[in-house]
């Protein structure tokens, strides 16, 4: 990869940079600083533009770069996991959506709290949801250092580390300056860019093998080595039984945890109504489901088209597969094609990894403020606006984050998206579900269905080999794992769920019947929703 | 029973102007309320109906009961909610949901776990061939994408055309009878 792209990728990106900053100055300039229009972005977007706002958040570039590349590199075993990134979207749409618009205001915690003692319940929510963002942001952090050392080759240290300083400040004031109203206008331009590169990427690769998918397959799976089999479930989770029993617990989180994401939860309360938000989903269930369904013939096209080993070759987790096949799509290296679209996948990704975290960020910044100053601050001391807060917030979970991109930058961090799911699915879910649809549900039972699948998620990942006693460890050195598995949403999802039953009829608290009418009638008409 | 058409709306975003046009106690003819039109700047045509034909839906405000009764203009808003919660047509909805949602949510969920575990413990069966390139698994992948489309397409038509009217007419109603409650703006 030659120094032209670079420069091409440099200015796109930061032409990009440059638009969203814009965006954001434009947004905060008519900012009235009120806590609706900083979480919840004045709540009137059209579904259409917060479907792709949805997509724009969900649409990472671990899906973009990663699922290609473990496409390419594994074959079939890449598409199982794409879908249950999709499939997700139904356990959002049927339980979630419509029922967290019209019961909730700016978080997770809302819904749960109007239903139970407002303080525990929030400190829970709040934590879990504080959890959740933080690994998932740490995940996009350390990617994007490892991208511009990709993309850029050959990159110094040094470049690295200001990436993910650079990435950390552009996403603190995205957020703590523009709120949602930004964040939410950066989604959409960085989705429709995301999506139009891969429908143009995957345009070329069709044409390639004009039109006829059947050949795409079989090139693929010749070119990969395995024949059939590549074409096939077993490349990479048909090991032992513990590698089966691992993806099994990866599909449960992903389906589970996209219904549990603060960032994706917070999305909802953009949209006037609850039709509006059930519309949204709609929307977002097209493109995310169009955008996958291009990945796949991406990753098969670059087995096809680059072949196995010259993924590998070049990035041994395969993230390298969509850039190395914009290039030969292009005409080859040293060609002006290749050169131009090597640099618009580079530039994507990076815009691509921006927004996400911009969105997280913000998510976060409001459980900070919303949830948990609001229920930990000393009584009597004096209030501060909870918006001041929310944008001190953005700018401490931002610091957070370049801190622990910057120690983890040279760790293996793919598994922390699946736990980010993981902790999505057995802390926030449960207590979501109980809340929604249980009419016996108690404030304990909220609490230890928090706790009771948060401590679990986290405890089993540090008994796991993911973090010692295996060579791909984090500490190779140190031996603590007693957990056999990677994910832990096989185990502590379900204990998510008993905790918070446990906790329920244990208690000597009476359930409010009439909170309970409250919360089943707002959820379901909407009546005095926000 | 008074009619709701001439009162004023204080209350509810400004978005709810729709409400006057959408009298539940005026039955609806079974024809007109496939095509019928909610004043709503979000629902656009896309919201009414592509695909269903003109008696495809039974119209729910005919068939669901209001929630509100006369003299009852004096509660707690806790007691709205349980009245409400108690109500025919509140009760309705609720059913309807839950009909839908219950037995759509066990059969995907269901339909993805029996994917995933095939696919683990069974890779031989998903690697029988079906047709040129394409296996039982790459067949069973592609038809995971299908069934989600399907379903989160017929959930968004059963929503519209069998709760949206009837839960907004709910809506008004409790609106209505919390700000009674209260005494002014709910």
């Amino acid at each position: 990869m030659t120094g032209e792209h670079q420069t091409l990728a440099l200015l796109l990106f930061s032409a990009f940079v440059a638009v969203t900053l814009a965006i954001t100055t434009w947004v905060s300039r008519k900012r009235r600083g009120s806590a609706e229009e900083f979480y919840a972005g004045g709540r009137l977007f059209s579904p259409m533009e917060n479907g792709f706002a949805l997509a724009g958040d969900y649409m990472s570039a671990a899906s973009f770069l990663g699922v290609t590349g473990l496409i390419a590199l594994f074959g079939y075993d890449g598409l199982l996991y794409v879908v249950g990134f999709l499939v997700a979207w139904l356990v959002v749409l049927f339980l979630v959506a419509e029922l967290v618009r019209n019961c909730g205001r700016f978080t997770l915690a809302d819904v749960v709290a109007a239903r139970m003692r407002e303080r525990p319940v929030r400190i829970a929510a709040g934590t879990s949801s504080v959890t959740v963002s933080v690994l998932y942001l740490v995940a996009q952090m350390v990617g994007a250092g490892s991208l511009v050392a990709l993309l850029l080759g050959g990159t110094s240290e040094g470049a690295r580390a200001w990436t993910v300083i650079g990435v950390g400040a552009l996403m603190v004031i995205y957020v703590s300056l523009g709120g949602m109203r930004a964040t939410t206008w950066i989604q959409i331009v960085k989705a429709v860019l995301l999506l139009g590169g891969t429908i143009a990427l995957t345009a070329l690769v069709l044409m390639r093998f004009h039109g006829d998918l059947d050949r795409l397959l079989l090139t693929a799976a010749e070119r990969s080595g395995h024949g059939e089999a590549f074409l096939a479930p077993g490349l990479k989770y048909g090991g032992d039984w513990t590698a089966r029993f691992d993806f099994i617990s990866l599909g449960l989180a992903l389906v589970l945890g996209t219904a549990g994401l603060p960032h994706i939860l917070s999305r909802f309360y953009t949209v006037p109504t609850a039709r509006a938000a059930r519309r949204s989903v709609v929307w977002a269930v097209g493109l995310i489901g169009g955008f996958y369904l291009m990945t796949i013939v991406l990753g098969f096209g670059a087995a096809a088209i680059v072949g196995p080993d010259a993924v590998r070759g070049s990035n041994a987790a395969g993230n390298t597969a969509v850039p190395l096949l914009a290039l030969d799509l292009g005409g080859g290296a040293g060609s002006t094609g290749g050169t131009v679209l090597l640099a618009i996948v580079a530039a994507v990704a990076f815009a691509t990894i921006l927004a996400v975290v911009a969105g997280i960020t913000l998510a976060s910044s409001a459980s900070v403020a919303h949830d948990l100053y609001a229920s930990l601050r000393r009584r009597g001391g004096k209030p501060r606006s909870e918006v001041a807060v929310a944008r001190v917030a953005a700018v401490g979970v931002g610091v957070v984050a370049i801190a622990l991109g910057l120690l983890a930058r040279d760790l293996n961090v793919a598994f922390l998206v699946g736990l980010a799911f993981a902790v999505a699915a057995s802390a926030n879910l449960p207590v979501l579900l109980y809340s929604l649809f249980w009419r016996g549900f108690t404030t304990r039972g909220a609490v230890w269905a928090v706790y009771g699948g948060l401590v679990p998620a986290v405890v089993l990942v540090v008994l796991s080999p993911v973090v010692s006693g295996s060579p791909d460890s984090l500490f190779p050195g140190v031996d603590l794992q007693y957990f056999p598995l990677q994910n832990p949403g096989l185990v502590s999802i379900p204990l998510g769920f008993l905790a918070g039953w446990l906790g329920t009829v244990t208690a000597s608290e009476v359930p409010d019947e009439a909170k309970h009418a409250e919360t089943e009638v707002r959820s379901l008409t909407g009546a005095g929703a926000a | 029973m008074q009619p709701s058409k001439g009162r004023p709306r204080g209350s509810g975003a400004g978005q709810e102007s729709w409400v006057e046009s959408l009298d539940a106690h005026d039955p609806f003819p079974a024809e007109e309320a496939g095509h019928l039109r909610y004043d709503d700047p979000w629902y656009d045509a896309l919201a009414s109906g592509w695909g269903e034909s003109a008696g495809a839906g039974v119209p729910a405000p005919a068939v669901v009961p209001s929630a509100r009764r006369e003299g009852e203009t004096r509660a707690a808003p806790a007691e709205v909610y349980l009245e409400v919660q108690r109500s025919a047509a509140f009760q309705e909805v609720r059913r309807r949901y839950r009909r839908f949602v219950v037995p759509s949510f066990v059969a995907f969920f269901a339909w993805y776990l029996g994917y995933v575990v095939a696919a683990t413990t069974a890779p031989e069966l998903m690697a029988r061939p079906v047709a040129g390139a394409v296996n039982v698994a790459m067949a069973a992948g592609l038809g995971q994408f299908l069934t989600t489309f399907l379903l989160t397409w017929a959930y968004a038509r059963h929503a519209r055309l069998r709760r949206d009217r009837a839960a907004l007419e709910l809506r008004w109603d409790t609106q209505e009878l919390t700000r009674g409650a209260t005494g002014g703006v709910s």
